[in-house]
Formats: C-alpha cells, sequence, structure tokens
C-alpha cells in the first residue's frame, strides 16, 4: 500500500463506528455471523466500521473466528 | 462515534433458548459439585487449547517463543475461565456457549500481550521523532518531493489543532509506534477511551488537511 493510501485510511472516520467497548460486547455474535456468511456487516454495520478501523480489536476478531473455526491443535 | 450498538434494521439474532450443546454447558455450570467439577475441567483444556493456539498465532510480533509463551496461554486460560465462572449468568444464548468464552479466553490474550510490552523498558512514550513519520505510513523516501509538502501540513495540524492528550496520544500511537493497549496501561487509561481520542483527533486532522487543500475528492491528494 502506498504512503498516500495508507495515510487516507488512517484518517478516514466511518460515523458508525460503535468503538471497541461496543464491539468487543458483541463480538461473539458477530463472529458466527461472519463464520456462517450470515450477513455480519449487513445486521452489524457499526461493528464492522469499528474493526476495518482499529487493528488490537481486529485481531481480537481474527483470532475468534480461528478460535470458532476448527481444532486449536 | 456512533451511540450503542443496535442491529442495523431493527434485526434481532437473541435466541429464545440455548442450542443443546450450549445448555448442557449452562446446565453443567451450574448442576451438582460433581457435574460443575468436571464441567469446569472441561472448560479449562479448551480454553488453554484456544489460548495456545492464539499465542502461537500472535508470537511473530510478540518477540516472546517457548515456556514464556505457554505461561501467557496457561495465566490467559486460568483468568477466562474464572471470568466465565463469574459471568455464567449473563450468557443469553445469542451466541453458541463456546464463541461466548472463547472471547473471553481471546480477550485475556489480548490483555497480556499488552501488559507484555508495557514491561518492556524498549517502549518509549516519551520523545518526539518525527523523521519516522514517512516510514510509518510507508512513504518512499525516493520520492520525497511528492510527499514533503503533506507531511509538513499534517506535523502542523497536529502542532496546531490537536489538544494536549489527542496529542500526545498521537506521538505514542503514530510516532513512537507503542501499541494501543500499552498505552492505555500506561496512562490508566482502557483500549475504547484511547481509540475514541484518536478517533476524534484523525477526524480534527483530516478536516486541516482539506481545509488546506491536501484532500480531493475526499481522498488524500498527491502532489
Amino acid at each position: 500500500m502506498s504512503g498516500w493510501a495508507e495515510l487516507d485510511r488512517f484518517l478516514a472516520t466511518d460515523p458508525r463506528d460503535v468503538g471497541c467497548e461496543e464491539a468487543m460486547a458483541m463480538l461473539h455474535v458477530y463472529v458466527e455471523l461472519v463464520a456462517q456468511d450470515a450477513g455480519a456487516e449487513r445486521r452489524y454495520p457499526g461493528i464492522a466500521a469499528h474493526l476495518r478501523a482499529c487493528g488490537p480489536c481486529s485481531d481480537d476478531f481474527e483470532g475468534l473466528l480461528a478460535a470458532i473455526g476448527g481444532p486449536a491443535d | 462515534m456512533a451511540m450503542p450498538h443496535r442491529p442495523a434494521g431493527g434485526a434481532s439474532i437473541a435466541r429464545l433458548s440455548f442450542d443443546f450443546e450450549s445448555e448442557e454447558w449452562v446446565r453443567a455450570l451450574r448442576g451438582s459439585e460433581a457435574e460443575r467439577q468436571a464441567a469446569v475441567e472441561r472448560l479449562h483444556g479448551l480454553l488453554l487449547r484456544i489460548a495456545r493456539s492464539e499465542v502461537r498465532r500472535r508470537s511473530p510480533r510478540l518477540g516472546i517463543t517457548g515456556p514464556e509463551l505457554d505461561d501467557l496461554a496457561h495465566q490467559a486460560a486460568a483468568d477466562a475461565l474464572l471470568a466465565i465462572t463469574a459471568k455464567i449468568g449473563d450468557f443469553r444464548g445469542e451466541s453458541r456457549f463456546t464463541t461466548w468464552a472463547y472471547r473471553f479466553v481471546i480477550l485475556e490474550v489480548s490483555a497480556k500481550v499488552g501488559r507484555h510490552f508495557w514491561r518492556d523498558p524498549g517502549v518509549r512514550l516519551e520523545g518526539e521523532d518525527w523523521e519516522r513519520l514517512p516510514d510509518r505510513f510507508g512513504f518512499d523516501p525516493a520520492r520525497e518531493a511528492e510527499w514533503r509538502d503533506l507531511l509538513a501540513a499534517l506535523r502542523r495540524a497536529v502542532e496546531e489543532t490537536l489538544t494536549e492528550r489527542q496529542r500526545r496520544i498521537f506521538v505514542a500511537l503514530v510516532l513512537n509506534g507503542i501499541p494501543l493497549d500499552t498505552l492505555a496501561l500506561e496512562l490508566g487509561s482502557n483500549r475504547n477511551a484511547i481509540y475514541k481520542t484518536m478517533f476524534d483527533a484523525r477526524r480534527k486532522l483530516r478536516a486541516a488537511l482539506a481545509a488546506n487543500g491536501y484532500v480531493d475528492d475526499d481522498r488524500v491528494r498527491r502532489s
């Protein structure tokens, strides 16, 4: 990604973004919808917007998605 | 940012009853002492497996390996188990019980990783090395003539439009590369509050760049 695109991504803010607390509180629900391809982003656009912008929460989401995706070992 | 979240269009996925497996977990964890103990041991085994997998997934960024990594997984699993058994009454069946439980252990791993960096004396919270700004965003040094003015404008916006707290958090996260969770610990704050502060700062910085002609059609403009 070029510097311009990265800076643009950094400066972009989505008014639907619910923040970390709300996103983490519903992460278990959201991740199952993602795993089932059941319209997670359509049902929870504020969580989707947050996960696109917040590195730590996105990392937690990826971890939980991997955890429910199959045997951990 | 948005107010506390509700599903779009009034959609609700709340279930009236738990799925069979979740029902069994809740029943066992609230059952007789023998049942409860067996369920707790089984749950701990699952949580430890997930914690180990998660620390391995994150390990390339942690700089720790072997016994220390496994110790972190054990601590995360134990703390998650305590939280789950204390909050079992909060489980409403909106997801499978195991998904709800795994969220606790993933968040415990995440918190412990933040504390790991907090203990690292190499973490710099103070100091402002603006020379690192181009690298932070991946600007090519060979094309400095194209981005020099833009980043100078960004620096002016940081200095002139942000509050002292916003500026301090920008410097720590962007210039010094401090992980957000580590910064939250250092400031006695939390992830949500730090994120909200940066969210407002990012919006201010974009507006300042737009006001000075560095943003066209809602995109950062190339020189």
